[in-house]
């Protein structure tokens, strides 16, 4: 069946800002997905709230729209577009949820829009419990006993039928959230209570617990002729009880014999085809129980997912790209596989290697939260590796989480296991958490044998028993020492995945040494191909890993080379926009006529696509792995200053002539506070005072001379981890110790004269301002975006909102600005990218660091200006001057003067209720949202709207602020009391506000110790619609928590600056006169469809 | 357990190495035609199917192993291969169904194997250069090439002969629905697998003769349909067997499977021909022509039918989508036929099972 000639305009539906649970595999499939129907012809309408995804470059659509992802903003977009079909199956839930509302808002119907991809009595079977379950059991597959309850009493009822344990889940959710197991009554309650909460239609599904069998998924894809194909099966490593997401996993299913997989396959089926979904992917898990092959049915997405984008990446077969097409009429067998290009993709693919999926989590940023996985996924990133067998495939993925592991233990972290009793290592192995592969090694380790580790853990034998080959070898390697070694000996440790680095802590010797050896024998990686087909037809598509094999794959180029290095997991601080940047740099050099190489390990991202590069390279990035790569390139350059700070970290060790633009000794001295210092005198730019420290001692010498608060944070990091505002001497002696500890950061290196802490006085108040620039080697600046931030300096750049171009500075302070940045991109020599960060007090300005490499920022000034600062950068960075860019094209004048782009974060408060949700200057936002309108306070409220915060319009604005936030708290109220709402407060916020005439109509009790009640039961009460309340500055913040508990908890919108607030105030002043509008950026940057935004007066 | 360092060498003088894994073979050498596999699962059906006699399998995947053996899993009463090459063989099985793990079952068949190689390396060779004989074990690298070199291969080798059964046999399936024992299917044992006899049990009482039954002897047992199984080797060098094809066709419904398709193409006066690379894995896309829709298929052959060579007398009723290869015929002007690819799996998709409620049927109408 051809391509449907009845469609002309398609509106494809991102999944908005990256949170826990739904990541770049959406701006990958997304991306994937408006190629594809752009090449088939049709007009991409694309609407996505995130700036910081490759899909919402304008290239990719031909309508795109960074709107909020709400029902009546789409309505909006649809009635100006007037698209053929919407397309909702690659946006993640965020997406599919959306295409429900409309369809039953009437709006598709009413529009005459079609649904393509899956229908939606599809997506009803597969997402709404009760209906999922009674359709399997009609095709004869079995689920676990299970109930749905709507109301707590209903949901007693079920667990009473049942019996515990019982795992609870809401309906319409995404991620597991809200999701719990309950072991006790007690615990049912409390989970049942939060899953009705979780679930937009107030509905759970409780089901009997079958943790500790074995969990598998099944990616499985469908076309209108009814064929089916499964592309890639997946075992969990961890057994039944954690979210797969949270699991290690691994593909293909490693302990399925062919009679129990083909069943499984002949189940995958039966369910798509019950479920519906007509064309596309969707992904089915199952758990099997180990000791009979017993098999329940889970559950099934009916579109493409995280797992689909592991998958995909596993298998060579792209799944999103295929779904696309298939969503627009072809049949499989009508498409080509793109990796032979010789046959289509109507087959299975078959691999012949092991990839591991290995997540990694962000608990070090959330103190009080246990660190233990369960049923609601918590992890903020994964990396995928690639072996040709799991061992290797294993330990290439801890030692690409980059969170100091070389591998499966056998580095200095390991030591933390030695104090605990085989009991004690045995219990805490029993409980799923982050650290459970480095238990289980060490178990083993000690001899405690496969079967009671097994019986402990759940973990099946044949993972541990492969485990076991690891410790018995490094038992050899040890024995056999450094020295002595043969080639074999060598070999047989490479093929077991061992890095350089866990040699050279085994042995106490350099990894250089290591290294320098192991070439001298002769033992170095080979490249093999990722190629759908296990090598029975010959690959056209460059994807390689590495192994230790007896044949390399890689093939000469005609042209010259450039590596490129990703950025690994994505971690709070470190995510889609460093994608976003080294994607860019793939597009523009690939157009420059060099031949791109890809290296990264993240399987959600575009990065990884094979794709986007012209070879791609599934590695870790540590030095050894980066380095194999490099050698069998020959490269001309390699560009480390686009993908954050994992391959900035690798830029000294590399060869330093290879490194394009900046060159990594202006990184440091940016970096190197003592150089730092000298630069900015040198340059009279003014700085707050400050000092490095490496003990406590010298932190308070620093503080004698510059005074308290200080900002205290580590050097080398990225995302403000542990950084802290402290005002007294215990909150400094508490900081120090943080950082020189074993805690999560004494991990990732501790301290040492060449990773000081910096301590700078911090300034109150003071607006603070980022700044994007790309300098050429000809000193030419261009100042990409000046940015003004929401919040106060104090709060990381990363959470707090900003716009551009800024609202509130003078066109003189954005002068000295723009002349300071200049000056330092000129003292650094900087070539490529530079971002500077500056503190405004009193019209003052002052330089806070300077960054040359790519900031988070990058993607998002591109969108607001129009000009692609990504592509320019990497141009420049291999010696292109911006007058030839200009000459080019490529660098265009930025589009200003019409509108307002206000990014703003998107913290993961939801996922764990338990953390305050107060913002500071360590970075917790795993996202970002951009609002784009005529006006600061439109893109201000758009942008809380896509945030998830969704202003009120009239109703109470509850205030309870600090002391320093009354003054700019007075003013938002009095916004908030003009547009007619009603204020309540606590009560000396109270007493402040009438002071200044503003009336407040409710007054609740001052906080106290152990009150706060009254404003919590205020706001438990449904009467109040806006929180706004501010942390004390000084001491502990603890006093607001349970008030901004409360907003969470009863979903009252709930703004944690009084900044925040105004910039609220004034936005919905603006909202109140205006009709939403929407235009694509394409009109934004084309300066086009500005008079629809002209304002009704 | 001790490593004990094996090589493997191709005709060609390619060498490999490993380690040896499986049965001691006297002398420390074990010749054979060298093929691979890409399954994912379903090693063990793969090294007991009959097909395999006189080759080495060499697994694509790179554990083998992983969930033992079953006896419920053999497709036949022992491995008829000569030796596999797996990149790395499991130590502990794990799988509830498995009560022996593949070395065991390796040592107790006297199958030796070689562990450790790069299988990846092999197959691309392998993919290039064409199915090709050769030696591994133990032994020294001049014996292992001069005993690959020696090593006949499979072109022009009668392999049926060596795992048809002795005697005819009848089966007749535990599980089969009431009233299919009325029917009497008399299948041809080229090294037919047990799975496929399970199939045809579900559907008719099953005797099983060997390759070298005359079409009388057949008619003989007034069979309700005749099926031709699967088998080793070149299809051409099967002698005697499509003449008696021939006179079976028209007086009886006629299913072939794999070789036994490659027969009944070459009893109408088809001709086969080898492929450059063959098709070994489980991951095979088929058109059924006449619905358009697509089999993913168990495939292991690497002789095919020549489409010209039946124009006029059969119809194509499946083709490969990968090259087009034919994968099924019918004949126009009597009830048979036959498909290259294995509808029972086993291992496998079971897409095309469908196939044995065709001859159900074809049998029903001839009845």
């Amino acid at each position: 069946m051809p391509r449907r000639e009845d469609l002309e305009s398609i509106l494809v539906i991102g999944s908005g800002p990256i949170v826990i649970g739904q990541a770049c595999e959406f701006d990958y499939s997304g991306t994937q997905a408006c190629r594809v129907l752009r090449e088939e012809g049709y007009r991409v309408v694309l609407v996505n709230s995130n700036p910081a995804t490759i899909m919402t470059d304008p290239d990719f659509a031909d309508a795109t729209y960074v709107e909020p992802l709400d029902v009546e903003i789409l309505t909006r977009i649809i009635e100006r577009e007037r698209p053929d079909a919407v397309l909702p199956t690659l946006g993640g839930q965020t997406a599919l949820n959306l295409a429900m509302e409309l369809v039953e808002a009437g709006t598709l119907d009413e529009l005459g829009v079609e649904l393509i991809g899956a229908n939606a009595q599809a997506i009803a079977t597969a997402e709404d419990r009760e209906q999922f379950k009674a359709a399997m059991h009609e095709i004869g597959l079995a689920t676990p006993a299970s109930g749905i309850a709507h109301t707590l009493d209903e949901a007693m009822e079920v667990v009473e039928r049942i019996g515990l344990p019982v795992v609870v889940r809401p309906a319409y959710i995404l991620g597991g959230r809200g999701t719990g197991i309950a072991h006790t009554t007690e615990e049912f309650r409390r989970i049942a209570r939060r899953g009705l909460d979780a679930s937009p239609i107030s509905e759970i599904l409780i089901e009997k617990s079958i943790a500790g069998w074995k969990e598998y998924e099944l990616e499985v894809m469908r076309d209108r002729a009814d064929n089916c194909v499964v592309v890639c099966s997946i075992e969990n490593l961890d057994p039944m009880g954690v979210h797969t997401g949270d699991s290690i996993t691994v593909a293909p299913a490693q302990t399925l014999s062919d009679v129990e997989y083909q069943a499984m396959r002949d189940a995958a089926f039966a369910c798509i085809r019950r479920v519906g979904v007509e064309t596309g992917g969707s992904n089915v898990q199952f758990a099997l129980d180990p000791s009979n092959g017993e098999m329940v049915i889970i559950e099934m997405n009916p579109r493409v997912s995280r797992s689909s984008a592991l998958a995909s990446k596993a298998t060579g077969f792209p799944i999103a790209k295929i779904a696309a097409r298939l969503a627009v009429g072809y049949t499989l067998d009508e498409i080509p596989n793109d990796i032979t290009r010789k046959t289509p993709a109507s087959f299975e693919p078959t691999i012949d290697y092991v990839v591991t999926k290995v997540p990694r989590w962000a608990f070090e940023k959330f103190p009080g939260i246990p660190a233990v996985l369960g049923t609601q996924m918590q992890s903020v990133g994964e990396a995928m590796a690639v072996g040709r067998t799991f061992p290797e495939s294993l330990q290439k993925g801890l030692r690409s989480l980059e969170q100091g592991r070389f591998g499966l233990n056998c580095d200095p972290a390991e030591r933390e296991l030695d104090a605990l009793s085989d009991a004690e290592l045995l219990s805490r192995a029993a409980v799923a958490t982050p650290d459970r592969p480095f238990q289980l090694e060490a178990l083993l380790r000690r001899g405690v044998g496969v079967d009671r580790v097994h019986e402990a853990t759940g973990v099946d034998p044949w993972f541990l028993d492969q485990m076991l080959l690891i410790v018995e070898e490094r038992e050899h390697l040890a024995s056999v020492g450094f020295e002595a070694l043969s080639r074999a000996d060598w070999r047989r440790a490479k093929r077991l995945g061992f890095s350089d680095a866990q040699l050279a802590y085994l042995w106490g010797v350099d990894e250089a040494d290591v290294r320098a050896r192991r070439l001298s024998l002769g033992v170095r990686p080979t490249f093999k191909t990722v190629d759908t087909c296990a090598a029975e037809f010959a690959a056209e598509t460059p994807y390689h890993y590495s192994t230790y094999e007896e044949e390399d794959e890689v093939r000469e180029g005609d042209r010259p080379k450039v590596v490129i290095l990703g950025s690994g997991p994505n971690r709070i601080g470190q995510g889609i926009e460093f994608d976003y940047c080294c994607v860019h740099a793939s597009f523009a050099l690939r157009e420059a006529g060099y031949e791109t190489v890809m290296v990264n390990c993240n399987p959600e991202t575009v990065s990884t696509d094979y794709d986007t590069s012209d070879r791609l390279y599934f590695e870790p990035l540590t030095h050894e792995d980066v380095m194999n790569v490099i050698e069998a390139e020959r490269p001309v350059g390699v560009i480390v200053s686009l993908g954050g700070q994992t391959p900035l970290k690798l830029a000294n060790t590399l060869p330093v002539e290879l490194v394009c633009g900046t060159s990594p000794a202006s990184i440091d001295a940016a970096e190197d506070r003592e150089r730092w210092n000298a630069l900015c005198a040198r340059l009279e730019i003014p700085q707050p005072a400050g000092g490095t420290a490496t003990t406590v001692e010298e932190a308070l010498q620093v503080v004698e001379r510059v005074g308290y608060p200080v900002l205290v944070r580590p050097s080398y990091v990225l995302g403000g981890r542990a950084m802290e505002i402290v005002y007294d001497e215990e909150g400094l002696r508490r900081a120090m110790e943080e950082l020189a500890g074993f805690g999560s950061l004494g991990r990732e290196g501790g301290l040492s004269a060449e990773r000081p802490v910096l301590v700078d006085r911090f300034l109150e108040d003071a607006t603070e301002v980022d700044v994007d620039a790309i300098r050429d080697r000809t000193g030419e600046l261009l100042i990409g975006g000046v940015m003004e931030h929401v919040e106060e300096a104090g709060v990381h750049s990363g959470d707090s909102a900003c716009t551009l171009p800024p609202h509130s500075l003078s066109p003189e302070t954005i002068l000295v600005i723009e002349d300071y940045t200049r000056r330092i991109a000129d003292a650094l020599e900087v070539c490529g990218l530079i971002n500077v960060q500056y503190a405004v007090k009193a019209n003052q300005v002052f330089v806070i660091e300077a960054n040359p490499r790519a900031s988070r920022t990058v993607p998002f000034v591109a969108k607001a200006t129009g000009v692609p600062l990504a592509k320019i950068a990497s141009r420049v960075m291999v010696g292109a001057t911006l007058d030839e860019l200009r000459a080019e094209g490529l660098l265009r004048d930025r589009v200003q003067g019409d509108h307002f782009a206000v990014k703003e974060a998107v913290l993961p408060w939801s996922r764990f209720p338990d953390v305050d949700s107060v913002l500071g200057p360590e970075m917790r936002s795993t996202g970002e949202v951009m609002g784009i309108d005529a006006t600061f306070g439109l893109a201000f409220v758009k942008a809380q709207l896509a945030a998830g915060t969704k202003l009120p319009e009239r109703g109470t604005v509850f205030l309870s602020l600090a002391d320093r936030d009354k003054p700019l708290g007075a003013r938002a109220a009095r916004r908030f009391a003009e547009l007619g709402f009603s204020i309540a407060a606590t009560s000396g916020t109270a007493a402040f506000l009438e002071d200044q005439g503003i009336e407040v109509s409710t007054v609740v009790a001052k906080l106290g110790e152990a009150s706060g009640h009254d404003a919590v039961e205020l706001i438990a009460s449904g009467k109040v619609d806006l929180v706004i309340n501010s942390p004390r500055g000084r001491g502990p913040r603890a006093d607001g928590a349970h008030i901004r508990a409360a907003a969470g908890a009863h979903g009252v919108p709930l703004l944690t600056t009084a900044a925040a607030g105004l910039a609220a105030a004034n936005g919905l002043a603006d909202w109140f006169h205006h009709e939403i509008r929407v235009r694509s950026l394409q009109e934004y940057h084309g300066g086009r469809g500005a008079d629809q935004l002209s304002l009704p007066l | 357990m001790t490593v004990r360092e094996a090589s493997l060498v191709l005709a060609d003088g390619t060498t490999f190495e490993g380690e040896a894994i499986g049965a001691d073979p006297p002398s420390g050498v074990t010749t054979g035609e060298v093929v691979f596999n890409t399954v994912l699962t379903g090693y063990q059906e793969v090294i007991t199917d009959p097909s395999y006699a006189g080759q080495i399998i060499t697994f694509t995947y790179p554990h083998i192993g992983n969930y033992g053996v079953s006896p419920l899993d053999n497709e036949a009463r022992r491995p008829h291969c000569r030796g596999v090459i797996v990149r790395d063989l499991a130590r502990r099985r794990s799988n509830w169904r498995s009560d022996e793990d593949l070395d065991g079952f390796l040592r107790r068949h006297g199958i030796a194997g070689i562990a450790g190689v790069d299988t990846r390396r092999l197959t691309r060779h392998i993919r290039e250069a064409g199915a090709m004989p050769g030696a591994f074990g133990t032994a020294d690298r001049a014996t292992l090439e001069r005993a690959a070199k020696q090593e006949p291969g499979t072109d022009g080798r009668d392999l049926v002969r060596e795992v048809t059964c002795a005697e005819p046999y009848t089966f007749r399936s535990p599980t089969a629905a009431r009233g299919s024992a009325s029917k009497r299917v008399v299948a041809y044992d080229f090294g037919i697998k047990t799975t496929i006899l399970r199939h045809l049990g579900e559907i008719a009482t099953v005797e099983v003769v060997p390759a070298s039954t005359p079409a009388s002897a057949v008619l003989e047992r007034a069979p309700d349909g005749v099926f031709l199984s699967n088998g080793p080797g070149d299809p051409a060098a099967v002698a005697g067997v499509p003449e008696a094809i021939g006179e079976l066709l028209g007086r009886v419904p006629v299913f072939g499977i794999c070789l036994g398709h490659q027969l009944l193409a070459t009893a109408i006066g088809g001709r086969t021909f080898k492929l450059p690379f063959g098709h070994h894995g489980g991951n095979h896309p088929v058109s059924r022509l006449s619905t358009g829709q697509v089999e993913i298929t168990s495939q292991n052959h690497n002789y095919a039918v020549d489409e010209d060579s039946v124009a006029g007398v059969a119809e194509i009723t499946h083709r490969n989508l990968n090259d087009g290869v034919v994968e099924g015929i019918r004949c126009r002007d009597v009830p048979a036929f036959g498909v290259q690819y294995h509808p029972e799996a086993g291992p496998g998709p079971h897409d095309a099972r469908y196939l044995f409620a065709l001859f159900d049927e074809l049998m029903e109408a001839h009845r």
